[in-house]
């Protein structure tokens, strides 16, 4: 089942080991000597890459589970807990969440390798299905794990996968009452998909070790197609293989590290930082991106019970895969009419992924339509076809000709260059979904903003001020505690300016021995207070619109850049579209709104609020608050700081995330070139 | 990713690859490798004296090391408390003044119960009397109160045998009793009798006025 060994130890304690259990000899066979096609390309070093990412995922994953609480009521303060107080809950927080979307990038990389160079064919049938079971069942925990945060995408990305199951008929109902544990996604749901969200990962890791198995029994494929047929076609695994894995994981590890320090929420939806509302929809649920493509062919199906059936097939279509390619040549190389409809393949699956993202209407749904036909028609029509139809290039006599034909790599750096283009379309799209139903804000230059960005000191004092002053007074801002003014990367009190501060409050404690409520003064532990006792105390006093908890504000809000600007957004690393959106509103009022502007009774118009109808009044005027340090007394000044203050507040870590960034990424570079250099040195021989 | 680290002992086949011979003086570059856990094989060079070959891998070996190392430490600094359990454990007041004579209390900080005691001129002679000798750990009872309040006793209330709370007010010293396995401390919380090894731990506290005190 592995490859051939003569492992012998000569230590007495191993070769007691190894007469007992041969284990030594069994890791020896399948991962040192096992002789790998020495003409493999970096797309097989994807293997490798998921192989980490899955053992990363599970371990961040027990980790973050040491201090979540899978309760509706206290999941997301949870989450926000662990960012805020762990030690590194931040790190391990990005780590886990940015290692989700790098783990479907690596298994789409990897399974389009497959798709491009044959390696479901005969022999690998059941190498490639139970790669499809591992994505299936990778697809699941996805779900689950984005449902943990109990956030607004959470809920109602929960609600509207959950209601699938109603369209099957006659037992439907009763399906997704049992998945619900309930009459609606609730409490009992949230519990059993952590559950389930904790075992999924080491069903993921049984059904990986059979993968793995499989593919020792057959041997890996390559990208002529050919089998090896004498020793001169392979290398032993390590250290060949091992070390170019490396070389791709250190490259990998800079990609991932991009997303982890630099752009965390680049990935997610800004309505995730809202807490779960079961009373409000957000105007468009989007799942991840590494769902879109078939969302998007779900929703191209007017019908409930087809659309569910066209999703689900598309993804069982590829377990088909090895029977409905009839080509008996195995790797695209050697197609090239195959290798034309591949890439148009690939197309049609981002620009899918892409309308998965956009609001279904006019023109989105007439192309969904057109480019779910495509999907189908790649894997139904074109690939049987093809292998009847097409002529192929002749096919090297041997993988060592093959080596020694090695024509340029150039075509390598160019699909590499259009799949991260693609990427960024498809991820970048997600943002798209905002449809612009007001005036973009306008982009501000806020300290913080940048890889080096830092807050401005006085600009957070004078920020809390401003909040302390006019909108504490309706906004909570329950996630910061007093003793957080003191932390380093803040507002930089000292630790008795922040007990002078928090004994200015009153927080209601208790109860005492008489079991009676009473007030205190507050300490550095306790959280600022809410100016209302509960929502709907809120609401009353406002006009029926509950003044939202400031804390997250500047992370759940957000606005479409559209294309190309999301693109360039990625390499930028352009994410303050949340503080520019609320420095924007606070700015937004006008006395005099344009006549066509329909504005009920109560609210007020905003020009960046979408749809204008704002049922905050204009809350800041100049010279409402004075600053000690002299600063402007102006409206323009006063939402500047506080937006400055609300973005600590909503991060409070970020500097220590961008400076650790650095040193990451400063490491991870000379990691790459030393691992680069080492596979060089080690592959001098064998080419 | 199982990698298993080639021993000492293999020599590769196949691909013929022997293990490098270190000389003594490279002994520990041998150590250093095999450390590592990376079953690299490295191919043997015509010279005697370490190549650049050598160099390159001894540092890329270091650098994963070194980044191995960093990247394991916030896996195992996230267990330490975090901040709203240290904050949760800031120093707290406690007013003496409800407690009368021979009456004691019990609070709780970071968790643990604190007895306050208002010892009797009875219980704080017998406790200023004891010779030391007859102390399983000794100390003087002064050691173990402030001086100018003696009647006040504060010790954290676990039995330092295996963590029970013993029982205040009961006992042949007029002192605690902890019901688990037996043992018995005296008014000033010194252990007397019972398998405990220890005297109930002080924790840190001060008066802030005669009827107040702050631990922590």
């Amino acid at each position: 089942m592995s490859g051939p060994s003569d492992y012998q130890p000569s230590h007495p304690v191993l070769k007691w080991i190894e007469r007992r259990l041969p284990i030594l000899g069994f890791m020896h066979g399948s991962f040192v000597a096992y002789p790998t096609p020495r003409n493999l390309n970096y797309w097989w070093t994807f293997g490798a890459i998921l192989s980490l990412m899955l053992g990363l995922q599970i371990l961040t994953g027990i980790i973050l589970a040491m201090h979540y609480t899978p309760e509706a009521t206290m999941a997301f303060r949870s989450v926000e807990s662990i960012v805020r107080d762990v030690n590194y809950g931040w790190l391990l927080r990005n780590m886990h969440a940015a290692g989700a979307s790098m783990f479907f990038f690596a298994v789409y990389v990897h399974m389009l390798r497959g798709l491009y160079y044959g390696s479901y064919k005969e022999p690998r049938e059941v190498l490639w299905i139970l790669g499809v079971i591992i994505y299936l069942l990778m697809m699941a925990t996805g779900f689950m794990g984005y449902v943990l945060p109990w956030g607004q995408m959470s809920f109602w990305g929960a609600t509207v996968i959950t209601n699938l199951f109603s369209a099957i008929p006659l037992v439907g109902d009763s399906i997704v009452t049992l998945l619900w544990g309930g009459y609606s996604v609730g409490n009992p749901t949230l519990n059993r998909f952590f559950s389930l969200h904790y075992l999924l990962p080491f069903v993921i890791a049984g059904v990986v070790v059979l993968h793995v198995w499989a593919l020792h029994v057959v041997g890996q494929n390559n990208p002529a197609g050919v089998e090896p047929k004498t020793e001169k076609d392979t290398v032993a695994f390590t250290p060949y293989a091992t070390i170019k894995d490396m070389f791709g994981v250190s490259c990998f590890l800079l990609l991932f590290a991009w997303f982890i320090f630099y752009m965390p929420n680049y990935l997610g939806d800004a309505d995730n930082y809202i807490p779960a509302n079961p009373a409000q929809t957000p105007a468009h649920i989007v799942p991840e991106w590494y769902y879109l493509p078939f969302y998007a062919i779900l929703r191209s199906i007017p019908n409930k019970l087809a659309g569910v059936i066209a999703m689900f097939s598309s993804i069982i279509v590829l377990a088909f895969l090895p029977w409905l390619d009839t080509s008996k040549v195995r790797s695209t190389k050697y197609r090239p009419l195959a290798k034309q409809f591949f890439w148009i393949f690939v197309v049609v699956a981002v620009l899918l992924g892409y309308l998965g993202a956009q609001p279904p209407e006019g023109i989105y749904v007439i192309a969904g339509r057109i480019l779910t036909v495509c999907y189908f028609a790649y894997f139904l029509v074109v690939l049987p076809l093809l292998g009847k139809i097409e002529r192929t290039k002749p096919l090297p006599n041997s993988i060592a000709d093959d080596v020694l034909a090695k024509a340029g790599s150039k075509a390598m750096v160019s699909t590499v260059l259009a799949l991260i283009v693609a990427g960024g379309l498809l991820v970048g799209g997600v943002d798209r979904a905002r449809a612009a139903e007001s005036d973009t804000p306008p982009a501000n230059k806020w300290s913080f903003a940048g890889p080096f960005g830092k807050f401005d000191r006085g600009s957070l004092q004078r920020g809390l001020k401003v909040y302390k002053e006019v909108c504490s007074n309706c906004h909570a801002l329950s996630y910061i505690a007093f003793r957080n003014l003191g932390d380093p990367g803040g507002p930089g009190y000292s630790t008795a300016q922040v007990a002078s501060l928090a004994s200015e409050y009153k927080i209601k404690d208790g109860p005492n021995d008489k079991g009676e409520m009473f007030e205190r003064p507050g300490r550095p532990a306790d959280y600022f207070p809410s100016p209302f006792p509960n929502e709907q105390a809120a609401r009353v006093v406002n006009g029926g619109a509950a003044p939202p908890d400031l804390s997250l504000i500047t992370k759940a809000r957000s606005y479409e850049r559209g294309f190309p600007w999301f693109i360039f957004d990625l390499f930028t690393q352009y994410q303050e579209q949340g503080p520019d959106y609320v420095a924007a509103i606070l700015q937004g009022f006008e006395d005099n709104p344009p006549a066509d502007a329909k504005i009920p009774d109560g609210a007020y118009y905003n020009k960046y609020f979408p749809g204008h109808a704002i049922k905050m009044p204009k809350p800041l005027s100049d010279g409402q608050v004075t600053f000690d340090d002299g600063s402007p007394a102006t409206v323009a000044q006063y939402a500047k700081d506080v937006t400055t203050f609300l973005m600590w507040a909503a991060e409070p870590h970020m500097e220590a995330r961008k400076q650790l960034g650095f040193q990451v990424f400063f490491f991870l570079i000379i990691f790459a070139g030393l691992m680069y250099f080492t596979k060089k040195k080690v592959w001098a021989d064998a080419h | 990713m199982k990698r298993l680290s080639a021993a000492a002992g293999d020599r590769g086949r196949r691909q013929s690859f022997p293990v490098r011979c270190f000389s003594s003086v490279h002994g520990a570059v041998l150590r250093l490798q095999h450390e590592k856990g990376y079953g690299i094989v490295t191919i043997a060079s015509s010279a005697d004296h370490p190549t650049r070959r050598d160099f390159l891998f001894v540092a890329t070996g270091a650098a994963a090391a070194v980044g191995g190392l960093a990247t394991l430490w916030p896996f195992v600094s996230q267990m330490n408390p975090d901040a709203s359990t240290i904050a949760a454990g800031a120093p707290i007041e406690v007013d003496l003044t409800p407690v009368a004579e021979g009456q004691d209390i019990k609070v709780f900080w970071r968790g643990k119960p604190i007895y306050i005691s208002h010892r009797t001129k009875k219980q704080i002679d017998e406790a200023q009397k004891t010779p030391l000798a007859d102390l399983k750990d000794p100390a003087t009872d002064e050691s173990r109160v402030k001086s100018g309040h003696e009647q006040w006793l504060v010790v954290i209330g676990i039995c330092t045998h295996l963590g029970c709370i013993p029982i205040a007010h009961e006992g042949n010293y007029d002192g605690f009793f902890c019901p688990c396995h037996g043992s018995q401390y005296d008014s000033s919380g010194r252990i007397r009798q019972g398998p405990a090894p220890a005297n109930l731990p002080v924790p840190p506290y001060q008066f802030v006025s005669d009827s107040k005190i702050q631990i922590g």
